[in-house]
């Protein structure tokens, strides 16, 4: 109610906005600290949140949302309940009691489990083994993944890391490999180059596809890509997988849905937040830390505005009191100074907003070579509109509770006493 | 409005005080300035306050005004008790039936003349276009026609003042209570203000009730009201 009079109350307004125009350099600062104050929350969670999305994007592409490993016998079973909303939940003791099976003895069953589930969008059987990779002149222990071409681009962007060569040449031959960037440097091989795989059961000769870049420096210089047929041959194992990489339309829900797979499948299924726990952890901290740290900006230009505001109602406490004297009530003296600080809010608001847009395009622009937990070579900056939303709620708490204090101050005056006290 | 007001008694003054008392508690000292002041204001009519310095005019004025609440006793306005009434009405009738001038003008230094004058009319609900029409009138009537937009500060002392009383007036008040009016002008201008607000009290029907130390003044009044230690010793 006392919103909807405010809001109604134009008189108030117009007497505000005179006033925020004869304070222009106190109101000045003011707006600059909100305008900064924003821009600077803005421009700092589009860079956090922008290298974590980026990461997140680069381990998906990658490694996929869920991971299904070794079967375990699970020595103290879980525990499933169901509540009254008739949702089953699931909790599991430590794996520390489990009995581990490496591997997956029997893909074609697990596989046809998996496509049971709800959300799943493709399904990666892959092999994976350790061996030695001689490009001729130097060798290089390297991780190979044996896998289905089709249905590996299902649950990865391993289609979009090619940098050299494609994939239909890797799919069309079968003693072809797809080789980390990093490792191809270092072997000094080009495509078409013929390399051998040794440490299996024998040394098989494979043609260089292609090579591939994910962004993340451990896998482009540790792992190569071949034929999951070709790996069963290198490593002797004619049936058998040893992971599933396992893609899923909402990646959010990876945590709940690899819970529902171990519970049912009986095998190690990790999802993509747990895998990547530390990393997560550390971005969420960065982006907390910044958020208080830029938030501070935004406390300070409350008080400042605290200060102003608090200085022009002992300034004004004759006009005040005249105001009341011609019919203005306290609410109505109070207003005058709620919409001052509307006003200053408003105007920051919208040059915080263009700012903080314009800061994170500039930003966006700088070049920046990292190489390590992922690969970029300028700084990535994510657009969401909820850091401008969070932005601007903390400006609102400050400047409202800056600019109530002194409004409730002023609405409480009275006219005799002033006026008394001033002649 | 008159659902909020107090009793009623039949009177045909347009403004009737009875026993007004008033105090002011600093810590423990308790400063009675009214003790028990009676007085009624007819219509048209220009009553001057008189006294000492620290004999109560102000308060006085402030309790008539609606500034104020008097510790005891009652004030009737037309006929109907205000003293007790509730924020909003004293709000509203200060708007409506009273105007006040000081001996300061006390206009809004952010607004021209012709906005400082229109503020009680848009208070009042009237639109922006009409309130500036009126308030130019009122400046008009008062010699100020021509200096509507110019600020506060840019008017001298004299204008100053008339700007204060077209403020006052333009809401067209039953009375306009004046704290000191011409305590701050020369005496041209003294004279020239007096001359103007006796003018209105003849042209309008306005009743005034003027705090003033300047007896010249008080007695081109029509009738004086002398006060001391908070009491009225005298009405002429």
């Amino acid at each position: 109610m006392a919103i909807v009079r405010l809001i109604v109350n134009r008189l108030s307004l117009e007497l505000a906005f005179r006033y925020v125009l004869g304070r222009r350099r106190a109101m000045a600062m003011s707006l600059l600290g909100i305008t900064f104050g924003i821009a600077f929350f803005v421009v700092t969670q589009a860079q956090t949140s922008g290298f974590e999305a980026f990461f997140i994007r680069t381990i998906l592409g990658t490694n996929g949302a869920i991971k299904v490993s070794d079967r375990f016998q699970d020595m103290d079973g879980t525990v499933s309940r169901t509540d009254q909303d008739g949702r089953t939940r699931f909790s599991f003791r430590s794996r520390e009691e489990s009995r581990y099976t490496e591997g997956i003895e029997t893909p074609h069953l697990l596989r046809k489990a998996l496509s049971q589930f709800n959300g799943i969008t493709g399904i990666s059987e892959i092999l994976e083994g350790n061996a030695i990779l001689d490009g001729g002149s130097r060798s290089y222990a390297i991780s190979f993944h044996g896998i289905r071409t089709n249905d590996h681009i299902s649950v990865s962007d391993l289609g979009n890391q090619i940098i050299i060569g494609d994939l239909s040449s890797f799919e069309s031959d079968k003693m072809s490999v797809l080789i980390g960037s990093r490792i191809a440097q270092r072997l000094m091989i080009s495509q078409g180059d013929r390399v051998t795989l040794k440490g299996g059961t024998g040394n098989i000769q494979l043609r260089v596809a292609g090579m591939f870049e994910s962004g993340v420096s451990q896998i482009d210089k540790n792992r190569i890509y071949l034929h999951l047929a070709k790996a069963r041959e290198f490593k002797g194992e004619r049936f058998s997988g040893s992971i599933f990489q396992v893609g899923i339309q909402n990646p959010n829900v990876a945590p709940q849905i690899a819970a529902q797979m171990q519970e049912t499948l009986g095998h190690r299924v990790v999802s993509w937040q747990e895998r990547e726990k530390v990393w997560l952890d550390v971005f969420k901290a960065l982006r907390v830390s910044s958020a208080i740290t830029v938030s501070s900006i935004l406390l300070l230009s409350g008080l400042g505005i605290f200060n102003v505001f608090a200085i022009m109602v002992i300034e004004k406490t004759r006009d005040i009191a005249i105001l009341r004297s011609m019919g203005f009530s306290g609410s109505d003296a109070s207003s005058v100074f709620l919409w001052q600080g509307i006003i200053v809010l408003i105007f920051g608001i919208i040059a915080g907003t263009l700012l903080g847009i314009l800061a994170t395009f500039t930003i966006s622009q700088i070049p920046l070579r990292i190489r390590g937990i992922f690969s970029t070579d300028s700084f990535v900056v994510n657009w969401d509109i909820t850091h401008y939303f969070w932005a601007i709620l903390i400006a609102t708490i400050f400047v409202s509770i800056a600019s109530w204090i002194p409004a409730r101050r002023a609405g409480k005056i009275e006219p005799a006493k002033i006026i008394r006290e001033t002649l | 409005m008159t659902s909020s007001l107090g009793s009623e008694i039949p009177s045909k003054s347009l403004l009737e005080a009875f026993d007004l008392r008033h105090s002011f508690v600093e810590g423990d000292l308790t400063t009675e300035v009214l003790s028990g002041v009676s007085l009624k204001v007819e219509p048209g009519e220009i009553t001057a306050v008189v006294g000492p310095s620290g004999c109560g005019k102000s308060t006085l004025l402030y309790l008539l005004g609606l500034l104020d609440r008097p510790d005891q006793g009652n004030i009737f306005l037309r006929g109907k008790e205000v003293s007790g009434c509730d924020d909003k009405t004293r709000t509203t009738l200060r708007n409506q039936e009273i105007g006040f001038i000081f001996q300061f003008h006390f206009l809004i230094k952010e607004l021209s003349a012709l906005e400082n004058v229109a503020l009680p009319l848009r208070k009042a609900g009237n639109s922006i276009l009409e309130s500036r029409k009126k308030a130019q009138a009122s400046l008009t009537k008062l010699g100020l026609g021509d200096k509507s937009h110019r600020f506060a500060n840019k008017l001298s002392g004299g204008e100053q003042q008339r700007v204060a009383i077209a403020r006052a007036i333009v809401n067209s008040p039953s009375i306009v209570l004046a704290d000191e009016p011409t305590g701050n002008l020369d005496s041209e201008n003294s004279n020239k203000v007096f001359n103007l607000l006796s003018k209105l009290a003849t042209d309008e029907n306005l009743s005034i009730l003027l705090v003033t130390h300047n007896n010249e003044l008080a007695m081109k009044c029509n009738r004086v009201i002398e006060m001391r230690d908070g009491v009225i010793t005298n009405s002429l």
